[in-house]
């Protein structure tokens, strides 16, 4: 299953990072706290936050994550979008809140 | 030069989590106790409590710097120093509206007390000064600078709260003034970790929520006399003045 595919089949925005559309997704990572996602997250994971700041690219490009879907209709800040379009790793977006965002995501991989 | 032992960061009864020991009058008692030259009022959220601190501070030949700790949207704690009375004021007026409207439940958290120097309550605040404002790092450090005042993220080294735990790492770029590690950790370990920070100037602060905390460790600032403008060169390592954590 690829970026693209998700976005599609949960209806999400893209913000940036178009090129890394066709990232392979092995799994999914939901935290809020950057040191735990630098710890535990692994390769290809979608990670689920809520954190805007430009540090999260860092981290999905060190722990080289597929993408990351950003809930209840935050937006990337300016540093992360353009970081996102130089990673080439997509900031998507969705108005769901991160429970029902897990769920669906967790469905449609099992479902695969 | 000449050497000031400073602890920058201290609650006063105004934090919910601090003990009702901590009113002004006895955290500057403390602090002379302590040998401290300097010392700053960082109440979350509230710069409330400062201004009678400085003043009974004045009195007592100990400087007190008046901010807060704040704490940003993504749960960091920051401290913020401003120099004039207008300063601190406007920047209460920025988080009288960035703090989210949710009230304090006593039984919970704890007092949040203004008082005056005979420590009889002024004013007690209603919303609970522990929430996270609604407004970024990036979007709080440019208020604090556009106030002229000076901004260091708090405990940088901590597992909570700071923008380690919060954010992974401190990004080499930020904007700060200095930054503050907590007692559990030295400078050199702290680098060991972290050496794209090696050219930040870093302090040590107690955090002081109880009495007996005051000044357990602290910051030496070289520097010529007690004003706020040295004290930010100080803290910039500029014109021969510089903070050493010992």
């Amino acid at each position: 299953m690829k970026v693209s595919d998700i976005v599609k089949e949960l209806g999400l925005k893209v913000f940036s990072g178009d090129k890394g559309l066709d990232r392979e997704v092995t799994g999914g990572y939901s935290s809020d706290l950057l040191s735990d996602v630098m710890g535990d997250s692994l390769e290809g994971q979608v990670w689920i936050t809520l954190q805007t700041h430009k540090n999260v690219m860092a981290i999905a490009s060190l722990k080289e994550l597929a993408a990351i879907i950003l809930v209840k209709g935050n937006t990337p800040e300016k540093d992360m979008a353009g970081q996102s379009n130089i990673e080439n790793i997509p900031v998507l977006g969705t108005n769901e809140e991160t429970f029902s965002i897990c769920g669906k995501l967790f469905k449609l991989m099992e479902n695969k | 030069m000449k050497t000031f032992r400073a602890d920058l960061h201290i609650h006063t009864v105004l934090s919910p989590c601090s003990d009702l020991e901590m009113s002004p009058g006895n955290i500057i008692a403390k602090a002379k106790e302590k040998n401290l030259d300097l010392i700053g009022i960082t109440d979350h959220n509230c710069t409330k409590n400062c201004h009678i601190t400085e003043q009974i501070g004045k009195e007592q030949g100990i400087m007190v710097l008046c901010g807060a700790e704040i704490t940003t949207k993504e749960e960091a704690h920051c401290l913020a120093f401003f120099e004039t009375p207008e300063n601190l004021n406007d920047f209460q007026h920025y988080l009288d509206t960035y703090l989210p409207d949710i009230q304090n439940d006593i039984t919970k958290f704890g007092y949040q007390l203004v008082v005056d120097e005979n420590e009889n309550i002024i004013e007690e605040i209603d919303k609970l000064l522990i929430s996270a404002i609604n407004q970024n790092m990036d979007e709080i450090e440019s208020t604090i600078h556009g106030l002229n005042g000076l901004f260091i993220p708090a405990h940088i080294d901590r597992l909570k709260f700071s923008i380690t735990s919060q954010l992974g790492f401190v990004p080499a770029d930020i904007k700060a003034d200095a930054l503050e590690l907590s007692g559990n950790t030295s400078k050199n370990k702290f680098l060991e970790n972290n050496p794209h920070l090696k050219d930040f100037s870093f302090i040590q602060s107690s955090d002081a929520h109880y009495i007996h905390q005051i000044g357990t460790v602290s910051t030496l600032f070289f520097m010529e006399q007690l004003s706020f403008d040295e004290i930010s060169s100080a803290l910039k390592s500029k014109n021969g003045r510089r903070v050493e954590i010992r």
